[in-house]
């Protein structure tokens, strides 16, 4: 065995209990190895299991197939040599930023002077010198963060877990952050050997990592690795750093594409899972889209930074364009169709119109209620008949889901109303 | 918890401070209370007789003295039992099927269910001496009081963040630790707010717990409580206001070494708080950081329990996802169990009671608890309508929410035992009828949890809903229906929940009055439960106290439960 290998993981499945009794697949054959001195970022959009793989790897959880090995150890719990960063940073607001820091020590059974001294040093690493008394409600998120990362360098792991550290900070915050823990990174100040980093942003994943693997959701899987081969620091506006950004989209863009290209035609099975994304992000992009400089046809990485989207808020909607025949999506580029550049033009209620068609002719379910509705006497139907009948064909959840983005877009539409209280589908509009 | 060394030994001055002095008359105070009322407890059970309760106001600071302690004592005992019971529930799953609604049951027994069981055992502990009724009487203080802080740990122990644990166990923390160090923690606040919900009830049972008869067993432990059932019994005015008089300063006293020090210090875990939030402030919070002495006698603890944290290696084997046992066998044999356990005490409890009792008594006390109910449906209607408005009025009003809160907690706290003089005189007076008005006794000490929560909603009215219907002039009835009634609607019904549970129970001592000799009944299951507890006849208790979860645990499950859950889901901000 390569002995700079630090962590191997393979062929990792991972299910969680549904209350029905079956189960929900989250992470399905999955591989991923670090070696000493490499970032490795884990790319998905939210509910592609990559949290979940970390918590494996953190020896939070087991998986329920496959293997998971720590310098050749398995791993069966959680290892002393691996620390995890948080996203909600998981301070213990009691704590004072020393305490904070020296906790993991203190549970390591270490003397109290040697306890004081790393975290001393590990807090002026990472910069908070002056703070060590302070209570993390005291202090901002970039601070708290920072919290977060002293206390996970001053047990000097070898490997370091992050669970999208940057995602709760603005973007300024974030992006000193990330900076400086490059620059200490590269300047191999940092007592760490290997780091995984999971994230869904793309730029964020191209900036710091030697290697990216880009996640599927439904379930997890790993679809494609893309080696960044860039010497830091990496600026955003360098050519190779775009072509990477470029790369990393047409390559998940593609994916979603083809899968919704082998969806079963409309017709035949009135069921699709759909995603909730409300019709007003539907409209605004559209009309960003429309408006110059795209003029219909737009770069996704482009549009997604002038917009500030990130891909869990873009892909959604950019899939929903797609489903509705309103855009389509090819090499990285999403392009109006006539449809939706009829809709960008026209006014609110030539909108609904538009989309009413548009979700009659695409969205069988919604016409499916529809057709319900008008052959009752009383033009009503509860939201049980449904959610069973959605039910049928994929999981609680999801049905939940779906039947939301039906009932919002229908709302949109004026196709059909629904009442939350009574749980009751029915055609009357207030008036 | 701190890991700085002591203050005694960072700060260079030599010479005692002020904070010292202070700090060792109340731990020497302290020491002397405990030695003098050790000695007085080993005193044989005859001896209380021999002492009659004395109506002397000059006895009453000794008589506080042994409340207060009782009332820590069963303080500490009710705290044990929140830490172990509400943690097993919490983290078993299984057995929180049992527990919870166990405690729900526990809840709905009055105080004098307890005594009437467990007397002769207590007394048994300790043969012939007071410290067996001393047991009995803290027992009683603490089956008052632990219940519903046992309810808020369990809570909290379901909220602690995730991520929260998750960092615990990725650095290396064992079981042990994370529950001193991150579980106990987070649930203080919300514990510490229910203790001070249960000392007030601890106050509002004091009477019965401290002066009690059980058949031929009479036994009155010299206390406040005892001073007060003396007062009624002699029909002397000027010792309830003595008692009253003493009451107000043992809570005081309470509040000031006790409570508010709590309150200030688990402000640091409260994980919502922002910086510009009001602190609370406490001098006698002060003195236990800032003397020496204190620190002297917390550190061997403080290293201790750090000891104790490192004692086992940090958890490493995790259970393999997959049971060995799949997990609906192992769910249909306890549930199994549960069943038949169920089923062998409902057996019991039938063939017990059905022994020397038949239909007739069941239908008797069906309607007399329907009787209680009544009066527990009409009674909470009628305080809600009262306090609803006021709370909401004095809730938007920060100045006045400091002016009022304080007050209706003390109140919240007043034996109803202190109003008997007054109950009895007007109902003889105007020849009423006790079937009617002896009731509004029942809600005496629980109305206040409607005010308590309304206010509380009324202040979280977020400001700028507040704005908005300023800026729309939504006034009169149009605000109340669309803006103050929805948004303390899910905090009125939680203490609309806590008030008619605590009324239930109140119904032992609000439906039998007394003043002197002349002693008035209503109609009602509480009044059973009474009669039957000071008569001894152990069959009817039993059918009294097993009426009474029954009709509890049922309006609670058909009526309450219902209404929280459409309160949560319609009516809560965020």
């Amino acid at each position: 065995m390569d002995a700079s290998v630090l962590l191997d993981v393979h062929g990792v499945r991972r299910t969680f209990p549904r209350p029905g009794g079956d189960e929900l697949l989250v992470l399905d054959g999955v591989d991923l190895s670090l070696k000493e001195g490499e970032i490795v970022g884990l790319l998905g959009r939210s509910g592609s299991g990559k949290s979940t793989l970390l918590r494996l790897i953190a020896g939070l959880a087991r998986p329920q197939g496959g293997s998971l090995s720590y310098l050749g150890q398995p791993i069966d719990g959680p290892a002393s040599g691996i620390a995890m960063v948080f996203q909600g940073f998981a301070l213990f607001p009691w704590l004072t930023v020393l305490e904070n820091v020296q906790l993991g020590l203190e549970a390591l059974g270490l003397p109290e002077k040697e306890i004081r001294t790393r975290a001393l040093a590990a807090i002026d690493l990472i910069g908070l010198d002056g703070y060590e008394s302070a209570y993390p409600r005291e202090l901002s998120g970039g601070m708290r963060q920072r919290v977060g990362f002293a206390r996970s360098l001053v047990v000097h792991p070898n490997i370091l877990l992050m669970d999208e550290p940057f995602s709760a900070l603005d973007v300024l915050t974030a992006e000193n952050l990330r900076t400086d823990l490059i620059e200490l990174w590269m300047q191999a100040k940092l007592p760490i050997k290997g780091i995984i980093l999971v994230t869904h942003n793309i730029e964020e994943a191209v900036q710091m990592c030697d290697r990216v693997l880009l996640f599927s959701s439904n379930p997890g899987r790993v679809t494609s690795e893309i080696v960044i081969d860039a010497p830091r620091p990496r600026e955003r506006t360098d050519p190779r750093f775009e072509d990477y950004v470029d790369q990393i989209y047409v390559a998940m863009t593609a994916r979603r594409v083809e899968r919704q290209r082998q969806a079963p035609p409309t017709g035949s099975a009135p069921v699709q899972q759909l995603t909730h994304v409300s019709s007003s992000t539907i409209a605004g992009l559209i009309e960003a889209v429309a408006a110059p400089p795209y003029n219909g046809k737009a770069d996704l990485p482009d549009i997604a930074s002038d917009l500030q989207l990130e891909i869990d808020d873009l892909f959604p909607v950019t899939e929903a364009l797609q489903l509705l025949r309103l855009g389509d999506i090819e090499g990285g580029d999403i392009k109006l169709t006539h449809m939706g550049k009829r809709f960008a033009d026209a006014d609110t209620n030539e909108r609904k119109e538009i989309f009413s068609r548009s979700l009659q002719s695409y969205v069988p379910f919604a016409t499916h209620i529809r057709r319900v509705l008008d052959e009752r006497a009383n033009h009503a139907a509860p939201r049980r008949r449904f959610i069973d009948e959605l039910e049928d064909h994929m999981a609680e959840d999801a049905a939940e889901e779906t039947l939301r983005a039906i009932i919002s877009w229908a709302r949109f539409a004026e196709l059909f109303s629904y009442d939350k209280e009574s749980e009751m589908f029915s055609l009357e509009n207030p008036t | 918890m701190k890991i700085l060394p002591p203050v005694s030994i960072v700060t260079r001055r030599f010479l005692p401070s002020s904070w010292d002095v202070m700090a060792a008359i109340f731990v020497f105070g302290l020491i002397i209370l405990f030695s003098d009322a050790s000695r007085e407890v080993i005193q044989p059970l005859t001896s209380l007789a021999r002492k009659p309760i004395s109506l002397d106001p000059s006895a009453l600071p000794q008589y506080a003295l042994r409340t207060a302690l009782r009332m820590l004592v069963a303080l500490a005992f009710s705290l044990t039992f929140t830490f172990t019971y509400a943690t097993w529930a919490a983290k078993s799953p299984r057995a929180g099927t049992l527990l919870v609604p166990l405690l729900d049951i526990l809840q709905s027994i009055p105080i004098l269910g307890f005594l009437s069981v467990t007397l002769v055992f207590f007394l048994s502990l300790a043969p012939g001496r007071i410290l067996g009724a001393e047991f009995a009487a803290v027992f009683l203080i603490f089956t008052s009081q632990a219940w519903n802080m046992a309810f808020s740990f369990y809570q909290s122990l379901r909220t602690v963040p995730t991520e929260l644990t998750e960092a615990g166990r990725v650095f290396g923390l064992n079981a042990w630790a994370r529950f001193w160090r991150i579980e106990v923690p987070f649930g203080m606040p919300q514990l510490i707010w229910n203790m001070m919900m249960s000392m007030s009830g601890a106050w509002f049972m004091l009477v019965a717990s401290e002066a009690f008869t059980v058949g031929n067993t009479s036994i009155t432990l010299p206390g406040i409580g005892s001073y007060i059932a003396a007062a009624v019994e002699a029909k002397s005015l000027p010792a309830i206001f003595w008692a009253i008089g003493a009451m107000l300063v043992v809570i005081l006293i309470f509040d000031q070494l006790l409570f508010r020090p709590l309150v200030a210090w688990a402000d640091r875990f409260r994980i919502d708080a922002e910086p510009g939030d009001e602190e609370v402030e406490s001098w006698a919070l002060k003195m236990y950081r800032r003397s020496k002495l204190f620190d002297a006698i917390g550190t061997p603890f403080e290293i201790l329990m750090r000891r104790s944290y490192q004692l086992t290696p940090p958890a490493r084997k995790l259970p393999v996802a997959k049971a060995v046992i799949p997990a609906w066998l192992a769910a249909g044999i306890w549930y199994a169990i549960l069943v038949v356990l169920g089923a062998y005490v409902v057996w019991r409890v039938a063939s017990f009671v059905g022994a020397s009792l038949g239909f007739s008594d069941f239908v008797g006390v069906f309607l007399r608890g329907l009787a209680t109910m009544a009066r527990v449906i009409l009674l909470i209607a009628l305080a809600s309508l009262v306090w609803v408005p006021i709370g909401i009025h004095v809730g938007l009003r920060p100045h006045l929410t400091r002016i009022v809160q304080p007050i209706a907690q003390f109140l919240a706290a007043f034996p109803v035992n202190l109003l008997f003089p007054v109950a009895v005189y007007l109902i003889v007076r105007w020849e009423l009828n006790p079937d009617i008005w002896l009731s509004p006794l029942m809600v005496l000490g629980t109305q206040w949890y409607i005010l308590f929560n309304v206010i509380a909603g009324a202040s979280a009215l977020p400001k700028e809903l507040r704005d908005v219907s300023d800026n729309l002039q939504i006034k009169g009835w149009l605000w109340w229906k669309n803006v103050a009634l929805p948004a303390v609607f899910p905090y009125y019904v939680t203490g609309a929940i806590t008030a008619s549970g605590g009324s239930w129970n109140a119904s032992i001592v609000a439906e039998v009055v007394s003043w002197g000799s002349r002693q008035l009944h209503a109609f009602g299951l509480g009044a059973y439960i009474f009669d039957a507890t000071t008569a001894g006849d152990y069959h009817r208790i039993v059918l009294g106290l097993a009426m009474m979860s029954f009709l509890v645990v049922t309006v609670n499950r058909l009526f309450w439960r219902p209404l929280y859950w459409y309160a949560e889901r319609k009516y809560r901000m965020g």
